[in-house]
Order: structure tokens, then sequence, then C-alpha cells
């Protein structure tokens, strides 16, 4: 009768039957081909390093990264600290990475939103606007981003130079030396003013979500543009004032060959950016387009039917469907800027490509420099996956 | 009383909701914002469309004598100088290649051509396929060497243009989809070490940038040989590409065979298949089924890809337009150029991009109701 107290499921189990050594067993022929395929991989990867090092001695080539602090004696064009040829490599590296970080950060923000409008457009009722952007998607979809690069530099490269500049509006001027804009002077009040912003960013989104911990519980909605409001503009605004307001801006002008003042975007920069936004926008556009077109009908309807407002049905409704479907891929588009920006270096925009590319050739160690490129991708493209699959599963549906 | 048995003609609908005018209300005016919108559209498109006209065609300088440029200098960016493409076009589409043999090059393009178009239609997807294949590429070869049947020989160094542009991107597929089939079914696999190492690989390679390992074949890879072993520079940048290619291709499989319903694993085992029977004459024919039209479309995203082989100074197509404009007399005429290569990019790209948007409707006709 103690068999009775046996659970039945138990039984339905297989039963685990012991290694036999013999080669009908699925499990010795598993582990007789897994020693064999890393066997092979090992044999292949220790025959390369031996032939590796067996060149780098006969080439008397050094290794190591004893290099990255000798003097790089390579000029940078533009930079965002400060950065001399006197520098060592590892800033010049630091130089180009941050570089390649401005047009990756600056691409992703404009092409979501460039895309976003496109995606958009594509599913406007207008036939203009509908057709206009589909031929925009398809073309510049069929097109490589390099032939693209090297087509919007050699426009920016026709240009005239910066005595004939085009000059389409008070304080902006485009030549060949690039596009000029109408800028500030940067001082510590206006830091400051971004210090509060973000912080008052903190706050409201800690705000917003105490707001709505408190809606589940009494019912009540509350409003969180008033606390938005006074954190995002009030806090910034305040602490510009505090240090006495300081405003002057900070216009281009033609002084002799060349403009002063003002902010530049050099043209390897500005055509590196137009190529990448274009190009990914392209894409984002089909992304989201898809993301909206996925969220049935009968959720605006039921939405409308409960009494929500139009802006209420795409943000409550509409849009957190369509974002389960728009993220993964944007994810990809994301990391694809990042990775793109490496092109770069075919039109002279000093990014890490570029500069570790300069680096190897300067010293010959071209082991060390791959290395750090390919670290430094890695790197980003596993950061911006992790931060987006933290985000894809904050919005996935949640199953119960 | 038999009047009453006769019906009325049917009325046409009114205007206003068939025909061009409901149409033209529907989709250009249904609104005074939208109409305005439409109005203001159409007007800059047409701006445009004129201004593009008058600089490609009216104004445009078609043929210059003997490299003599000077016509086209003077019109100082009011006209295009499609000149540039005139002269240079034997040199765009077939880089250095020895001039009087370029025939073979064209002839070349053609069989890839004719290939891509045998392989996109589905009666002829059997395994005799794979046969054409290896006929064609062989053909190319002897055409592109020479050195038999009376073909004077042309070393590689020496090709270039479009036909670089085909050979990287057609055998980076032939090389890149078996591979990236072997390891699909390996992140697949319940063997830990087969799978660490598949995942590896992919996520490596789908981390770094296709130039990383271009660099990576063009200054790396000749210390990984034995002394006094040699690998072409075109050779080198075709496995970057396969490696690269082949990642990216395991995962759009990879897609295709975690979609396919666990019943039909199941069902395999249970007829008391081997693995690679089950994978070969089960698994495969469906997933790689449900994939063709991702699959198409990565292809053209690699199509365009091996354009980056500039970097490392390969002569391919868009290496061959941007050296066209090196020489002197034909510096400042890049957008010309530039626009020639487009188009032949945008033709390739396009028409895959179309047959891929018709085979997926194709496949998923069982599925519309």
């Amino acid at each position: 009768m103690s068999q009775t107290s046996i659970d039945p499921r138990s039984l339905r189990a297989p039963p685990k039957r012991p290694i036999r050594l013999s080669w009908a067993d699925e499990r010795i022929r598993g582990i007789f081909w897994q020693l064999v395929v890393v066997g092979i991989v090992v044999a292949i990867v220790w025959w390369l390093w031996s032939n590796t090092v067996h060149n780098l001695e006969v080439r008397r080539i050094a290794t190591g990264f004893g290099f990255l602090n000798r003097e790089a004696g390579l000029p940078i064009a533009e930079s965002l600290i400060n950065y001399s040829p006197t520098n060592t490599y590892l800033r010049a590296l630091l130089v180009g990475l941050l570089n390649t970080l401005k047009v990756a950060v600056v691409g992703i923000i404009l092409a979501t939103v460039f895309g976003t409008l496109i995606g958009i457009a594509r599913l406007s009722k207008n036939w203009v606007l509908r057709t206009l952007s589909a031929t925009y998607v398809e073309v510049i979809r069929d097109l490589p981003l390099l032939l693209q690069l090297l087509f919007w530099y050699a426009i920016l490269q026709g240009l005239p130079g910066p005595r004939q500049a085009l000059h389409p509006a008070e304080g902006l001027f485009l030549s060949n030396r690039g596009l000029k804009l109408p800028w500030i002077q940067w001082e510590g009040a206006h830091s400051l003013a971004l210090v509060a912003f973000v912080l008052g960013a903190v706050i409201t989104f800690f705000y917003r979500r105490q707001a709505i911990v408190r809606q589940m519980a009494d019912g009540m909605p509350r409003a969180t543009w008033p606390v938005a409001l006074v954190c995002l503009a009030g806090l910034p605004l305040a602490a510009w004032a505090a240090l006495g307001a300081p405003f002057t801006p900070d216009i281009p002008a033609l002084r002799g060959f060349n403009f002063q003042g003002g902010l530049t975007l050099s043209p390897e920069y500005f055509a590196l950016l137009a190529g990448l936004v274009m190009y990914t926008s392209g894409f984002i556009a089909e992304i989201v387009r898809a993301g909206i077109q996925a969220v049935p009908n009968g959720q605006r309807e039921a939405a409308q039917a409960l009494g929500l407002r139009p802006g209420a049905v795409l943000r409550l409704v509409v849009l957190p469907q369509a974002l389960r479907v728009i993220v993964p891929p944007m994810t990809s588009q994301y990391l694809n800027i990042t990775k793109n920006s490496s092109l770069a270096v075919a039109i002279g925009y000093q990014d890490i490509v570029s500069i570790a590319n300069t680096t190897l050739n300067q010293t010959g160690q071209a082991i060390e420099g791959i290395a750090i490129i390919m670290l430094v991708y890695l790197t980003i493209s596993l950061s911006i996956s992790g931060f987006m699959n933290w985000y894809n599963a904050r919005i996935a549906l949640v199953e119960r | 009383m038999s009047d009453a048995a006769i019906p009325s003609p049917a009325r046409a609908a009114p205007i206003t909701l068939v025909g061009p005018i409901a149409w033209v209300r529907t989709n250009l005016f249904s609104g005074w914002f939208s109409g305005l919108f439409s109005l203001l559209l159409l007007f800059l498109i047409v701006k445009w469309a004129m201004g593009f006209i008058e600089w490609g065609v009216i104004n445009a300088v078609w043929s210059v004598p003997n490299n003599q440029t000077q016509a086209c200098r003077e019109l100082k960016g009011t006209g295009a100088c499609w000149a540039v493409i005139t002269e240079k076009h034997r040199f765009i589409l077939f880089g250095t290649y020895p001039y009087e043999e370029q025939w073979r090059a064209f002839l070349s393009i053609l069989i890839f051509i004719g290939l891509f178009i045998v392989s996109a239609q589905r009666v002829f997807w059997r395994k005799e396929l794979g046969l054409v294949w290896v006929g064609a590429l062989t053909a190319i070869g002897i055409l592109m060497w020479g050195g038999v049947l009376g073909l004077n020989y042309v070393p590689q160094e020496r090709w270039g243009g479009l036909v670089i542009t085909l050979i990287l991107a057609t055998f980076g597929l032939a090389f890149a989809f078996p591979l990236s089939i072997l390891v699909a079914l390996g992140r697949r696999s319940k063997l830990p070490a087969i799978k660490a190492l598949c995942v590896l690989y992919v996520e490596l390679i789908r981390g770094v940038p296709l130039i990383s390992l271009l660099f990576m074949a063009s200054v790396m890879f000749p210390l990984f040989l034995p002394e006094g072993m040699n690998v072409d520079k075109l050779l080198r940048a075709q496995i970057a590409i396969i490696l690269f290619a082949g990642a990216y291709l395991a995962e759009v499989v990879r897609g295709g065979l975690q979609t396919l319903p666990r019943g039909q694993y199941e069902a395999a085992d249970a007829l008391g298949l081997s693995y690679w029977a089950k994978t070969g004459l089960i698994i495969l024919p469906q997933a790689l089924r449900l994939v063709i039209p991702p699959l198409v479309n990565t292809f053209i995203g690699f199509f365009k890809d091996t354009s980056l082989v500039l970097i490392i100074g390969i002569f391919d197509l868009l290496t061959a337009g941007k050296t066209a404009i090196i020489e002197p007399a034909w510096q400042g005429f890049g957008i010309e150029v530039y626009l020639t290569v487009g188009f032949i990019y945008f033709c390739f790209c396009f028409a895959m991009s179309r047959y891929s948007q018709n085979l997926e409707a194709e496949l998923n006709r069982h599925r519309v109701r």
C-alpha cells in the first residue's frame, strides 16, 4: 500500500539510465562530438597564435599596450576635451571615443525624431505626403550608407568658400568650412542650469510614479504637469537667475578669410551626421509604421467607446502596445548607428576607428589597435542592448 | 402590375463617393489644412523637380573633347557634368581591367544577373540549382582570370568595378549561408560546448562594426599565417565578409527554427529519425521557407555593405567611382559620379526588395482570408 503515496506524475518522468561506455549512448556521442569540435577550434586558434608569435618575433614588433603612454604626435581637428599632438596615444584615443559618442548620441536622437515623423507620415490620409515619405524610405534604404556619406561630403566640399558662404538666416553660414550656428557664451550658470534640469527630470519621474500609485489606491487622478513645469522649467531658470542670468549671444561673423565665434559643425561631422540620420531614419520609419499598424483597430475603437479623449487614446492605449513591437528592432537600429559611425574614417572625421587606425599605422601594433576598436564597440553595443533590454522588460506585457 | 416586377436600373453612386473627384477629395483635400499642405508639398516637389531637370538635363554637359573640362567648370554648378560619366563609365564598371578584354568582365556581370534571376524563380528551387551555381561561378572564374581557352591571363589585381561588388556579394552569400545554418543549429544544440562556441561567435561578430573585421583582414591576417604563405587581399576581405554575414544570417535562420512548432521536432523524434535526418528532412525545409523574405532583406543589407571594402582599398564599384574623380581634370564632379553609382546600387537593391515583398505575399497566401 505504500505504493499509493508516490506522486503519479513522477512515474512519467523518463527513467535515469546510467551512462554506458558505448556508441549507442546518446550522451557519449554528444561528449565525443563536443570534444572533436572544441579540439578543432583549439587547434586552429593555437596554430594561428603560434604563427602570430613567430611573425611578431621575426618582424621585431613589440607587443603590449606600453605605446599608449608615448607621445602621439598626431593632430586632431575637433575635440571635446583639450588635446594637442604632444599628448599621449591614450588621450588621442579618448578624444576619438568622445567623437564617436558625439556623433552616435546626436545621431540616435535625431534619427528617432525624424524617423518617427516619416513613419507617421507614411500612414497619413494625405496622398502626397504618404507617397513622398514612401519614396524617401524606399530610395534611402536601397543606397549604401558609405555612398551617401561620400555624396554629402562631395556636396559640402562643392559649397563656396567662407567669403561667398550661403547665408539663409542671420547668424547661419553654410560654406565648405562647414555649418556655423549662433550659440551663447557658455558659463558656469549654464552648466548649473543643466544640472538643475536633470535633477528636475528625476524629481518629476518619481512624483509621477507616486501619483500613479496613489491613483491606484483611491481612484483620484492627480495632475503631473504643475510639478513637471516647476521642476523642468522653474528649477533651471532659478539656478540660472541665481548666478546673475548671464546671456551673451555668440554670433558667427566673417573676419578675413574665416569665421569667428559661434558654434561650428565641421563638414566631416555634418556629412557623417546627415548621412547617418537620413539612412537610419528610413529604417526607423518602417519600424514605427509596422508598430502602429500592429495595434488592432478594435483597441482604438474600444478606447473611444470608453470615452477617452483622442490624446488619452494615443497615450494610454495605442502607444504602449505599439512600443512593444517597436522597441526590439529599434534597439538594433541604435546599435547600427553606433557601429556605422565607424564609416567616419572614409570621409576623414576622426572617430575612434580613424584614430586607432592612425595609431596602428604609426606604431605598427596592429593587434593592439584592432583589439582597442573591438573592445570599445563591444562595450558600447552591450551597454545599449543592456539598457534597451531593461526598457523592453519594463514595457513588456505582464501576463497573469 | 407587371411594371412593378421590373426593377429600376441601379443608380450610379454619387460622384462625391467614387471616381477621380472623390479620390482627390479624400486623398488630397480632406480638410482645409490637409488641402493647403497638399498644395504646398506639390509646389515644392514641382519646384525641386524642375530644378533637377534644369541641372541634370537642360544645362548639363554630356561630353567634352579629350579631358578638356573647361566647359564643365564654366557652369559653376548650374548644370551637371555628365561628361565625367561618358569619359569614365568603362573605368567605373570594370576598373583597370585591360580595355580590349572588358567584354569578359561585362559577360561575367551578365552571368551574375542571369544567375540571380534564375535563382529567384520558385520553379527552379531544386537540387540542380546548386549545379547551376557551381557551373556559373566556374564560368565567371574562367572568364575573369583567363589563361585557358585562348583567353589572355588577367591577374586579379587588375579586376575592378561592378564585378568585384558582385563577386564579394555572391561568393559571400554562397559561403555564409551554409555557415549560418550550421551556426544557427549549433546555437540551438543541447550540447553546451557547441552552443557556447556558436553564441560567442555570433555575439562577438554582431557587436563590432564590419570595418574592424576588414581592418583585421587587411592588417592582422598576414600575421596569423605561417611565414611565406600569402593570401590575396581580395580573398582576405571575402573571408571577413563571409564571417560577418554568417553571424547575421545565423540569427535570421535561428528565428525560423524558433517559430517552427515543437510538434514537428517531437514527431520527427517519434519516427526515430537521427539528428541529421530530422534536421535535413523535417526541420530545415520548413524553417528556411519561413525565413526567405528576411533572408533576402539581410542579403540587401549585405550587398550594400560590400561597399565598405573601399576603406581597405579594394577596387569595387564605389571605390572605382571615387577613384575616377581623383584625376585633377575631373576633380569636383563627385555628385554626378555618386548619383550614377548610386543608381546602379539602387537597381540591384530595389529589385531584391520588390522580390522579397512579392515572395512574402506569395508565401503568406494561405494565411490571407
